[in-house]
C-alpha cells in the first residue's frame, strides 16, 4: 500500500495522485497503441474491429456516466444521441465535407438535441425521468426512419471512410480505409473525451454536477444553478454520446434507423450498471463487458452444438440456438449485477486491489457501510 | 443601513400559517436565535430566507436590497449561507470536495476553461483550496479532510456542514438548530465556534435552536416564535422570563 505524502495543494488538482498511476496508464495506452501490430498473427480486422467497438462503447459509457453516475439522472434515451451522432457525421461526409468538420458537428447537434430534451425534463427524477428520454428516443428514431431525404430511410445510409484535407488543395487529402486507422481515430478521441471528463471533474462545474446528484437541496443553497447545471450536463453527456456515434458510423459502415432503438439505449445501461456507476473506469470496462459478451455466447453456441451429439446436450444446444437469446442474458445479468455487485466490475476491481493491498489484514467489512436515516426528503 | 430584516414575513401552505406575519431585524454582527416549540415555523423562515420557499406575504432585506424574489441559487452569492437540521452533505464526496462546493458561488470560468483545465482554472482552483484550507484550520477538520461523508460520525458532519457554510464567504449564517444530534461536548465546541465565527469572521449568525444553554451562552437577542407568530422578542434571559413562552414550551 502506497501512502502519498502531500506537500502541495496543486497534488489534490493533478489527474494522477501518484507516479503510480503514470506507469499503469502509460502501460495500458502503450498496449492499445501496439496492439493492432502484435496481433498480425491471427485474424486482424476481426479483433482490431471489435477493439474499435469497444472503445466506441467507452466513449458512450462514459457520455452516459456523465448523465447517471455524476449527475443523477437516468436516461433511456441515450441511443437517439448516438444515433444524432452517426447521422450527422456520415451526412456531412456525403456532402463532402472532411472528418474534422463532420465530427464536431456531430457533437454539437448531440449537444443541442440534449439540451431540447433536458430543458423541459428539470424537474423530473428518475423513472419518470426515463420515461420522458424514452420517448424522445421513440420521437429521434421515427425522425431516422422518415427523413429519408437525410438519412435514407430504411434504406439506410453508407457511411464514408473518415476524410482529412486540407480546404482548396485536393492533394493534401487523407482517407482512412483500413479497420485499424479507425481504431486508432476511436482511440484517441476515448483518451480525449476521458481527458475532458476528468478535467471537468476537478473543477467547479463538475463538482455542481456530483452536488446535484448527492443533495439538491443544499446544492442550490450553495449557490449552484440547477437547472443550468442539470441542463448542461445533459448536454455535456449528449454530446460525448453524439461523438461515439460519430466515431461509431465509421466503424458500422452503413447506418440503419433500427440501430438505434430502444435495445441500444439499455446497453448503454448496461454499460453503466455493469462497469460500476460512478466512476470512469466502469464506462470503460462495462464497455469492455456488453462487447464481449455476444462473442462470448457465440463461441459457447458453437461449442454447445459441437457436443449436443450427446443426447445430454440436445436440449442446451438447442436453448443456446433460441434467437434473442443475447436480450435476455443482458437483462438477466442486469438484475444480477444489482443484487449483487451495485458498484459494478469496477467496484469488485477496487475490492480485489484493496484485499491484496491490505494483505493479510483485509476484512469482509471493509466496504460495509452503515445504513443512514438521517436524510430528508421533505424538500424535494 | 438596514442589515437584515423581515417584514410582515408569511407562508400560507393551504390553510395552515406556517409563518404568519413575522417581523425582526438583525443588527451586523450580532447573534439573533429564533426558539419556539415543534411546528413554531422556525424552519420555515431559513426555507423562506434561502428562497426555498415562496413568501405568500411580507419583504426580506438584506443590506438594504429586497431578495423577497431572487432565484434561490443567488442567495448564496448574496452572502447568506446556510445549514440544514437534518445535515444535507454530498455524502458520496470527501469532505474537502464538500467544502470546495462551498466555493461554487465564487466560481469563475465556464464549461469550456473547465473541460480544457486552462492554467487560469487551475489558478483559481489552487485559490479556492487555499481558502477551504483556511476553514479546515479554523473548524479543526484537518484529520478528516480525504474522508469520504458516508465514513464519517454525526458529529463530525454537523462540523463540515458549517465548514461548508462558512466556505461560501458568508456575511450572514443561518445555522439550523446546530447542536442537535451533538453530546455535551460537541455541543460546548459548538458554543465556542459560534463564538469564534462572530467574533474573529466577524459573521452575523441567524440559528434556530432548541438547547437553552446554546442560546444563552451565544445569543445576543432572541425571537420566541409559536404558531407562526411571535411570541416575545428581546435578552435571552428576558425572552426566557416571559410568560407568554413558557406557556407555548410547558402547555397550559
Amino acid at each position: 500500500m502506497r501512502f502519498v505524502f502531500k506537500t502541495q495543494y496543486e497534488q489534490d488538482t493533478r489527474i494522477w495522485k501518484h507516479s503510480g498511476y503514470l506507469w499503469t496508464y502509460g502501460i495500458l495506452i502503450a498496449a492499445l497503441i501496439l496492439f493492432p501490430a502484435v496481433n498480425n498473427v491471427i485474424d486482424i480486422e476481426f479483433f482490431v474491429g471489435e477493439a474499435t467497438l469497444w472503445l466506441v462503447y467507452s466513449i458512450a459509457g462514459v457520455g452516459l456516466m456523465v448523465s447517471i453516475g455524476f449527475t443523477g439522472q437516468l436516461s433511456l434515451g441515450h441511443a437517439a444521441f448516438l444515433g444524432i451522432g452517426a447521422y450527422t457525421n456520415a451526412y456531412l461526409l456525403t456532402l463532402g465535407m472532411p472528418s474534422y468538420v463532420s465530427i464536431p458537428a456531430a457533437i454539437v447537434l448531440a449537444a443541442i438535441a440534449g439540451v431540447a430534451i433536458g430543458l423541459p425534463t428539470l424537474r423530473m427524477h428518475g423513472i419518470y425521468l426515463a420515461i420522458a428520454t424514452f420517448s424522445f428516443l421513440i420521437i429521434v428514431e421515427h425522425i431516422m426512419a422518415k427523413w429519408e431525404t437525410v438519412t435514407g430511410g430504411f434504406n439506410g445510409l453508407a457511411v464514408e471512410a473518415p476524410t482529412w484535407y486540407v480546404p482548396f488543395m485536393p492533394e493534401l487529402r487523407y482517407e482512412m480505409y483500413n479497420v485499424w486507422e479507425i481504431y486508432y481515430l476511436a482511440l484517441a478521441m476515448l483518451i480525449l473525451t476521458i481527458w475532458a471528463v476528468l478535467n471537468l471533474l476537478r473543477s467547479p462545474t463538475g463538482r455542481a454536477f456530483v452536488a446535484i446528484r448527492d443533495s439538491e437541496v443544499s446544492a442550490q443553497s450553495m449557490g449552484i444553478n440547477l437547472a443550468w447545471y442539470k441542463t448542461l450536463a445533459f448536454a455535456v453527456s449528449a454530446g460525448i454520446t453524439g461523438l461515439a456515434g460519430a466515431v461509431m458510423s465509421y466503424q458500422l459502415t452503413y447506418l440503419a434507423p433500427d440501430a438505434f432503438n430502444i435495445f441500444e439505449s439499455i446497453k448503454l445501461l448496461l454499460i453503466v450498471v455493469v462497469g460500476g456507476v460512478g466512476s470512469i473506469h466502469g464506462g470503460v470496462m462495462g464497455a469492455a463487458f456488453i462487447v464481449a459478451l455476444p462473442q462470448f455466447l457465440a463461441i459457447l453456441r458453437d461449442f454447445m452444438i459441437s457436443i449436443t451429439s450427446d443426447t445430454v446436450f440436445v436440449s442446451v444446444g438447442r436453448f443456446m440456438e433460441t434467437p434473442g437469446l443475447e436480450a435476455g442474458v443482458f437483462g438477466a445479468i442486469l438484475v444480477i449485477v444489482i443484487i449483487f455487485e451495485p458498484l459494478g466490475l469496477y467496484g469488485r476491481w477496487v475490492k480485489i486491489r484493496t484485499y491484496f493491498e491490505l494483505f493479510p489484514m483485509y476484512k469482509k467489512a471493509t466496504f460495509k457501510r452503515q445504513k443512514s436515516y438521517l436524510k430528508t426528503e421533505r424538500l424535494r | 443601513m438596514t442589515f437584515f430584516k423581515a417584514e410582515n414575513l408569511a407562508i400560507h401552505f393551504g390553510g395552515v400559517k406556517a409563518v404568519d406575519g413575522v417581523n425582526f431585524e438583525i443588527n451586523e454582527g450580532e447573534v439573533f436565535t429564533i426558539i419556539g416549540p415543534n411546528g413554531a415555523g422556525k424552519t420555515t423562515i431559513f426555507n423562506l430566507i434561502s428562497r426555498i420557499y415562496n413568501a405568500t406575504e411580507g419583504r426580506l432585506i438584506f443590506q438594504d436590497e429586497d431578495f423577497t424574489q431572487t432565484s434561490p441559487h443567488l442567495i448564496a452569492g448574496m452572502g447568506i449561507a446556510r445549514t440544514f437540521q437534518n445535515i444535507e452533505l454530498f455524502e458520496h464526496a470527501t469532505v474537502l470536495h464538500n467544502l470546495l462546493i462551498g466555493r461554487h458561488c465564487h466560481r469563475e470560468g465556464n464549461l469550456f476553461t473547465d473541460m480544457l483545465y486552462l492554467p487560469s482554472t487551475k489558478r483559481r482552483e489552487l485559490a479556492h483550496r487555499r481558502r477551504v484550507e483556511e476553514v479546515i484550520d479554523f473548524l479543526d477538520l484537518a484529520a478528516y479532510r480525504d474522508q469520504m461523508i458516508a465514513n464519517l460520525p454525526y458529529g463530525v458532519r454537523k462540523v463540515v456542514e458549517l465548514g461548508r457554510a462558512l466556505c461560501t464567504e458568508p456575511k450572514l449564517l443561518l445555522l439550523d438548530e446546530p447542536s442537535s444530534g451533538l453530546n455535551v461536548e460537541e455541543t460546548e465546541d459548538m458554543a465556542f465556534w459560534i463564538q469564534d465565527i462572530q467574533k474573529i469572521l466577524g459573521i452575523t449568525v441567524l440559528m434556530v435552536e432548541h438547547d437553552m444553554t446554546l442560546v444563552n451562552s451565544v445569543s445576543d437577542r432572541v425571537l420566541a416564535l409559536n404558531y407562526g407568530r411571535t411570541l416575545a422578542e428581546g435578552l435571552p434571559a428576558e425572552v426566557q422570563s416571559n410568560e407568554e413562552v413558557i406557556r407555548a414550551y410547558l402547555g397550559g
